[in-house]
């Protein structure tokens, strides 16, 4: 069996682990744009204020290709999938056959026409280890930097570079930060907290034209510059499937085994959609472990082996300047909120099962939450006073426990 | 494998495991010296009315938190699920997929995450808690 992977970051690796565990013999090729050893992306900001480096970023080992016999083609990018011949087309003129190919290509950063951005010499997305090479040698102690987007990526970039830098001002149309994972309480205190470390938001506000290092905004507000990124979002690499005439709807469209519409074409990670399970819809969940699961699960079913993912939900363990959050799921419900001067915790509850949570603060065993709402355990089958004090087993049957600590199967 | 399990019928809740572990994963040359001082041990006891019981990693065969990590710091080394606090960046993306709230933020400052590895990385050779549980509450054992 001769298998195909485009892509070399979490979904490509899941499947080659995946592939691994049905079929030790089968060849497998790699194809990556990129020409590094792979590594975890979001790690990016870590790596600039030097919390790791390119060496321990990587997101294995440096034998990992030798040891699952893969053959790494970095450096390549892939320009048309022929899903009737079955071969992959290179921009360096090469063909590559296959009989089950993953579509892992991730996704790259959005960057919406702005007025006068063109002109700016020193503009930055923050999506790769090239965008923070990039970057990092870009700042200095006097560098004033714009911002644009309060999201997870915008703000783990100002992270990353707050303690090297003159200024940072983030501004984003939304009129408060993280609006992905946190609710308005919850983005206030973050808010907050990341403003106790020098860096100043403007919400609800949107840069009208980039003018001479003065970002003109459509408040009439005006923010000087020397560096700007673009963090407004990402938009999922579906070109590839969509030229081959795979479905795409937002993301490429995939089954729970990771099938796209295409024979013997598979897709994981941000490029695609899951099955969110705490809303019932098909969506992008953008979100390495997604990925890492999803691309496992296409492995296992490229190599003839039989699995199915079927619990996705969104979920999210982030830290700004040493206050962490972890949420999951999704908010529509019955809230029950407990905050106090460092932490803040809310639990959202729907048809009789947890379906969301968020976190601020006091982050301990926060997977006992999260396997609530990915396993749909019946709120009647536990204490949920207990749950709603604080994560614990004890909230748990004694038969559940039975199972989980003294390894009774039933 | 041998893996540390509960029979909560026989706990006590004395915490010696809490103490045992935190000693066997410390510097101190006598546990005494913990006296006075917070610990954090991977094993942790829950405790409510008359029921208390040991949680700590279950080296899981199918491990989430392994599939989770974002940087590979976790790995499985012959069904020992380790962590490599030189990789990891504490971001607990770990914290959040454990379904048994086994893995916890360390708390001496390096804002990594720490776990039960059945003492395969310190002096102790087999796990220091079942050796001083004092009631058989916790054994390492094939099940």
């Amino acid at each position: 069996m001769n298998y195909v992977i485009i892509g070399n970051s979490a979904a490509a690796i899941g499947c080659v682990e995946g592939i691994r565990k049905v079929d030790t013999e089968g060849s497998i090729t790699i194809i990556s744009n990129e020409k590094y050893h792979t590594y975890s992306r979001p790690l990016i900001s870590y790596l600039i204020y030097e919390k790791t480096d390119e060496e321990r970023m990587k997101y294995r080992p440096d034998s990992f290709y030798e040891d699952n016999n893969v053959c790494a083609m970095l450096g390549e990018t892939v320009t048309k999938i022929d899903a009737e011949k079955k071969t992959v087309y290179l921009e360096s003129g090469k063909k590559v056959p296959y009989d089950k190919l993953l579509n892992a290509t991730g996704s790259k950063p959005f960057v919406p026409p702005m007025e006068g951005l063109d002109s700016v010499e020193n503009k930055f997305t923050f999506m790769s280890l090239d965008d923070a090479k990039a970057l990092n040698a870009a700042i200095n102690e006097e560098s004033r930097v714009l911002i644009v987007g309060a999201g997870l990526i915008g703000l783990k970039c100002a992270e990353g570079i707050q303690n090297k830098v003159k200024s940072i001002t983030v501004v984003d149309l939304a009129d408060r930060i993280l609006p992905s994972i946190l609710d308005n309480d919850g983005s206030d205190i973050m808010k907050k907290h990341i403003e106790e470390y020098g860096v100043e938001f403007i919400l609800s506000d949107s840069v009208a034209k980039f003018n001479n290092s003065v970002a003109e905004l459509k408040s009439g507000k005006t923010v000087e510059y020397d560096i700007v990124v673009v963090a407004v979002g990402v938009r999922p690499n579906v070109e590839l499937i969509k030229d081959a005439g795979g479905e795409v709807n937002r993301g490429i469209k995939t089954d729970e085994r990771c099938r796209t519409s295409l024979e013997d074409v598979y897709a994981a990670g941000d490029c695609s959609e899951s099955y969110d399970i705490t809303v019932n819809q098909e969506r992008i969940l953008a979100l390495l472990p997604n990925a890492y699961m999803q691309g496992e699960c296409a492995g296992i079913n490229m190599a003839g082996g039989d699995a199915v993912y079927n619990k996705a939900i969104p979920m999210n363990a982030i830290g700004f300047f040493g206050l962490h959050i972890i949420t999951a799921g999704s908010y529509d419900g019955e809230e029950y909120v407990k905050s106090t001067e460092n932490s803040y915790k809310k639990l959202v509850a729907k048809d009789g099962v947890l379906k969301g949570y968020i976190l601020i603060g006091d982050i301990e065993r926060a997977g006992i939450y999260t396997r609530m709402i990915r396993e749909r355990i019946s709120l009647d089958d536990i204490d949920f006073e207990l749950i709603k004090e604080k994560p614990q087993l004890m909230a748990f049957s004694l038969k559940s426990r039975k199972k989980d600590l003294g390894g009774v199967s039933e | 494998m041998k893996r540390v399990y509960v029979n909560e019928e026989w706990c006590l809740g004395c915490h010696l495991c809490e103490y045992n572990c935190a000693f066997a994963n410390s510097d101190l040359d006598d546990m005494t010296k913990l006296k006075g001082v917070k610990i954090n041990p991977r094993i942790k006891i829950e405790e409510n009315n008359s029921i208390n019981f040991a949680v700590s990693c279950r080296h899981c065969d199918d491990p989430i938190c392994v599939k989770s990590c974002i940087t590979g710091a976790l790995s499985v080394n012959d069904g020992v699920i380790c962590i490599d606090n030189e990789k990891c960046v504490g971001c607990y993306t770990c914290v959040l997929a454990c379904p048994f709230g086994a893995v916890m933020p360390t708390e001496d400052g390096h804002g990594v995450a720490q776990k039960c590895e059945l003492c395969t990385k310190n002096s102790n050779k087999t796990p220091a808690c079942v050796e001083g549980c004092p009631n058989r509450a916790i054994v390492f054992e094939e099940r």
